[in-house]
């Protein structure tokens, strides 16, 4: 690890301010991609702004199907939440399923978004719930907030403090894992609302996290797996990697939907 | 025996500091002026050097040295060496290339060291290292040992023409082709053993200390057999001679056969240590263990097995290509022969055995013993090509194995060995009946109801422990004799230090070598040490490897331990007034056997040191020394049935059961046995479900270069193993031991590769069978990327 400068703050602004007046800094939350990243050399911010004693960023509130999470909240703390498991079972069932316990009891949905690692699991689920990111400066739809691999709409001086949505009817995460990292080869989050049906796709897609129209259209005349049959993706749109082509995705990507849509 | 002698299931006595964290590392040891190293090492497979910029490192912060190939050279510490001379079919040696320790003109794999820098702290270290300029030329690379033989190759060494190393062959070739001829059923297969990269817990280390007062060095490093490190260091290294030379090997979280080895980053520290005047210490971070620990396996083979009218085996033809790497390691030149071919008869009465190998440099990093060394590889061939044939003949697997089974001992195989001893009978039937094989259609069908697909699949291993006797693998080519020592000495008050070459680096040897000496005397586990891993503690010893610490290890403490109580036999049948033949040793005494005499251990010990009362003319005090040279290899041997259920839709696969039946001879401690076998177990499936190094064919870069994309077996890849024990005692040593430490990684890849073919429906597949290559295998798409 190169040396770098640590700051704890206690607030937003303060961060804001901090990261304006540094150099080259990093926002610090959970710190379990940013630090062995540091670990390994890779990365070398001149700051650390550490986001972990903002209270402001941490909690969950359930307002009848209205739900806002703190960015700083833990996805253990999400996965333990019973009203989360009331009103999303998808939510509570995917972070349940990220990463290990270590990542779950240290990792942040504010720091994994704002990391938009394509294999990473909120992707999916931000897409297919519809959500929206609320940041230090302004609101921004979830598909207007990822832009690519390891992209988001985020400005420089941009903070995200929460996420909110519209618990859906029914919902739904199932994931197959990189044998060797154990991130998401492919995850799929259903989620079906009044009117619509939602599928995110996370791990598979080129661009990073995707939702899968097609099915989504299939699922809205009919919601079960049957209406996914004949279904297929192209693989020129996946990722392809040692251990997934792009075929072997786009068919991951089916057999992970129909079983979401069993959770769900 | 007593409660803590063999096979007792005593918990072992080391866990307590190594399950707190107290155990003491070499990164642990900590000297006065320590500084620390960090190596320059090539970013490119095979690139000219032509020249070193160290002007903009030198005057960082911290930086105390700089050191080249060049340096070393004028120094004059020699090449690193292969330890065991190989003749090519013509006659001719082995083609050698040069391995300096630090590469002077040319680099041959990615991660090898080109320069070191000595520095007040491992960051500052780094730093300056990363700041090291070299003016590489790039050249062509091949990673592929076929490849690398082929015409027109890139010329890895000028000493190796189109990079072969060696031609070697071994069996009766002759016979062999007859039964080809005359067989009524042939079958062929090619197969590839996978590339493995060892990943011990700790990674290597090296911490080297120059004394210039005394002229004298010392290197705490992670070995698996310091003697041998000092022996090579001193003889053929130049480093220093051997009694000025200690080498520590303190604790050594894992080795499987990567810690064997003398590697360039030891003597460099040594070395670095006199030139700079500080201590020099060295740890790899996980990337220089992926990239610079010698890998394992990677071998390439057409095999053919012919077959009479009546099902019996007649030949076994096998042609193999290894890949030795960039540079020839210590064994490597062992590993794919002698360590290999010789097992190519299996559990089988075969009449006729041949095998060709030939080894190949190429720009990756060098391979050499892992794990098994040689007898996994040998194991895959013979187990996968009996239950292919099997299949192809349709005959059940297990009554064709029965039915080439050898039933008379000792049995000369046509490949060297003997087998002293064995009951492949009792392991089929024992592994058969746990595995509840006769079940097994009705749950094939449970499962297709669900539209899973369910295999299953055995392996009937044998292998060779306990190397062995010097005289034969000096005839064999080895440069070293392969003994073991020993020295008990009994203190005065009659606890008990036990001095061996052995050298435990997670076996437990504190524990059973202990429940051997309790055994026989009758003291408690508790007042019995093990003093290993310190040439300047212990007498000269061979290390541990090739499970060989029990057969050979544990034999030369019982012939020490011979000694000991013949001498204190003899001062309690002085003291008792009785004949020295009348004395029997039990539960800590010493007694005239059919009277009620007897003198208890600490006493007759307290009189061996006072010397008071000694029979005349006996020198006091109860110390002895021994060294065992074995008489055979041992030959461990086993059953293994694993049962498999694929998911076609994504082509997962799930270890349902995997039943281990082995016989390993005699058990010193049941609990340390199954905990062998259990990571045995979980290596060999590592290594056929998940494991794959991957070099890109082009740029020689590695791919495969840490966790994220080399899979290492975690607990909830496995189920739970059902192991179990059958019992023919080794005849060839004292204590009737085979050897239990490499079976499970031996037995494993081709029960698990046997039970997924069975579920997949054809045998298609190469290891690692990751998820998306059995996908394709069951759906006939996708190219895979390990294949």
């Amino acid at each position: 690890m190169y040396s770098t400068t640590y700051h704890r703050v206690s607030s937003v602004d303060e961060a804001v301010k901090l990261l304006g007046d540094c150099d080259e800094a990093a926002l610090l939350s959970g710190g379990q991609t940013l630090l062995p990243t540091m670990k390994a050399r890779l990365a070398a911010p001149s700051d650390l702004i550490d986001l972990g004693r903002i209270d402001a960023l941490k909690g969950i509130s359930v307002d009848g199907r209205s739900v806002k999470i703190g960015a700083g909240t833990t996805h253990a703390e999400i996965h333990a939440s019973k009203e989360i498991a009331a009103v999303c079972p998808g939510l509570h069932e995917m972070t349940g399923v990220l990463g290990d316990p270590a990542v779950r009891h240290m990792g942040t949905l504010g720091g994994s978004l704002a990391n938009n690692d394509p294999a990473a699991d909120y992707p999916a689920a931000i897409l297919a719930l519809d959500a929206t990111i609320h940041t230090s400066k302004r609101e921004i739809e979830a598909g207007q907030f990822l832009v690519g691999l390891f992209e988001t709409a985020l400005e420089d001086d941009e903070i995200i403090t929460a996420v909110s949505f519209e618990a859906p009817e029914r919902s739904g995460y199932e994931k197959f894992r990189n044998p060797a990292s154990r991130y998401a080869m492919c995850g799929v989050f259903v989620a079906k609302s009044a009117e619509t049906v939602r599928v995110g796709v996370t791990g598979a897609g080129g661009d990073g996290a995707f939702r899968w129209e097609a099915a989504e259209e299939a699922l809205a005349q009919r919601f079960e797996a049957s209406a996914l049959e004949g279904l297929s993706l192209d693989p020129s749109e996946m990722l392809g990697d040692l251990h997934g082509s792009p075929e072997y995705r786009a068919n991951l990507v089916r057999v992970m939907a129909k079983r979401a849509l069993a959770k769900a | 025996m007593g409660i803590e002698g063999i096979g007792a299931r005593v918990a072992r006595k080391e866990d307590k500091r190594f399950i707190t964290g107290k155990g003491r590392y070499v990164d642990d040891m900590v000297v006065p002026g320590m500084k620390f190293a960090a190596f320059v090492r090539s970013p490119h497979a095979h690139a000219k050097i032509n020249g070193i910029d160290t002007s903009a490192a030198e005057g960082m912060p911290g930086v105390i040295g700089i050191l080249n190939g060049k340096q070393i050279s004028e120094d004059g510490i020699g090449d690193l060496i292969c330890g065991w001379m190989i003749h090519s079919k013509d006659g001719s040696p082995m083609n050698m290339g040069r391995w300096r320790p630090l590469a002077e003109d040319r680099v041959r794999y990615v991660g090898d060291a080109v320069a070191v820098v000595v520095a007040d702290s491992k960051a500052r270290a780094r730093d300056a290292a990363d700041a090291v300029v070299v003016d590489y030329e790039e050249l062509p690379a091949v990673t592929g040992a076929v490849d690398a033989l082929k015409d027109g190759a890139p010329q890895i060494h000028p000493e190796a023409e189109n990079n072969l190393i060696f031609d070697w062959e071994l069996g009766n070739g002759e016979e062999t082709d007859e039964a080809l001829k005359n067989a009524a059923h042939i079958t062929e297969m090619k197969i590839v053993n996978n590339r493995l990269i060892p990943n011990a817990m700790e990674t290597r280390a090296a911490l080297g200390v120059y004394n210039a007062a005394e002229d004298h060095y010392t290197c705490w490093t992670t070995s698996q057999n310091p003697h041998v490190a000092r022996l090579v260091m001193s003889a053929f290294y130049n480093v220093a001679p051997e009694n000025k030379l200690r080498i520590i090997a303190p604790d050594v979280g894992g080795g499987f056969g990567s810690k064997i080895y003398i590697y360039p980053e030891e003597i460099v520290c040594l070395w670095a240590s006199k030139r700079t005047g500080v201590p020099v210490k060295w740890v790899a971070d996980r990337t220089e263990a992926f990239l610079a620990d010698a890998h394992g396996r990677d071998h390439v083979t057409t095999v053919k097995l012919a077959t009479d009218a009546d099902h019996k085996v007649t030949g076994l033809k096998v042609d193999t290509v290894a890949n030795l790497g960039a540079y020839m390691s210590l064994f490597s030149s062992a590993t794919p022969t002698y360590l290999y071919a010789s097992l190519l008869s299996g559990q089988y009465a075969f009449p006729a055995v041949h095998a060709n190998v030939r080894t190949a440099y190429t720009n990756t990093a060098p391979v050499d013993a892992y794990r098994g060394a040689g007898r996994p590889e040998a194991t895959y061939v013979v187990e996968r090509i009996m239950e292919t044939a099997a299949r192809e003949l349709g005959l059940s697997p297990a009554e064709f194995r029965r039915k080439n089974f050898v039933r008379e001992f000792p049995h000369q195989t046509p490949v060297i060995m003997n087998y002293d001893t064995g009951d492949f009978d009792a392991s089929l039937d024992a592994a058969l009946k746990e595995a509840d094989y006769e079940g097994f259609p009705a749950r094939k069908a449970e499962a297709e109801k669900r539209g899973m697909k369910r295999g299953i699949g055995m392996s009937c291993y044998i292998e060779a422990c306990g190397i062995a006797p010097s005289k034969a693998v000096g005839s064999l080519g080895a440069g070293v004799g392969l003994w073991e020592s020993a020295e008990v000495r009994v203190n005065a008050v009659g606890t008990i230090e036990v001095l061996t070459g052995s050298h435990s680096h997670g076996q437990g040897h504190e524990t059973t070598f202990a429940q051997l000496v309790s055994g026989r005397i009758g003291v408690p586990i508790d007042s019995i040490s093990i003093v290993h891993g310190d040439t300047d503690k212990v007498q000269m010893g061979m290390g541990t490897y090739g499970s060989r610490s029990g057969a050979v290890g544990m034999s030369a403490i019982a012939k020490a331990l011979d000694k000991v109580e013949a001498k204190a036999k003899k001062i309690a049948a002085h003291q008792l007034e009785a004949d020295e033949n009348d004395i029997v040793i039990e539960d800590g005494t010493l007694k005239v056997a059919g009277t009620d005499r007897s003198l208890a251990w600490n006493e007759v010990t307290l009189a061996a040191y006072t010397g008071h009362n000694l029979p005349d003319g006996m020198e006091p005090g109860l110390k002895e020394g021994a060294f065992y040279d074995p008489q055979n290899f041992t030959f461990p041997a086993g059953c293994y049935i694993c049962e498999v259920e694929v998911d076609p839709e994504t082509g997962r696969t799930e270890i349902i059961q995997f039943v281990a039946a082995d016989d390993f001879g005699t058990i010193i401690n049941p609990t340390i046995v199954e905990g062998q076998v259990h990571g045995g177990i979980a290596q060999g499936i590592g290594q056929a479900m998940l494991e794959g190094c991957l070099y890109d064919a082009e740029s020689g870069q590695l791919v495969t270069a840490s966790y994220q994309d080399y899979c290492m077996p975690r607990a909830d890849d496995l189920p739970s193993f059902k192991v179990s024990t059958t019992e023919t005692p080794c005849t060839s040593n004292p204590l009737g031991i085979k050897g239990c430490g490499e079976a499970g990684a031996i037995g494993s890849p081709p029960a698990f590769m046997n039970a997924l073919t069975d579920a997949v429906g054809h045998n298609d597949l190469t290891m690692p069978a990751t998820p998306q290559s059995v996908w394709a295998a069951i759906n006939g798409t996708t190219p895979d990327a390990f294949a």
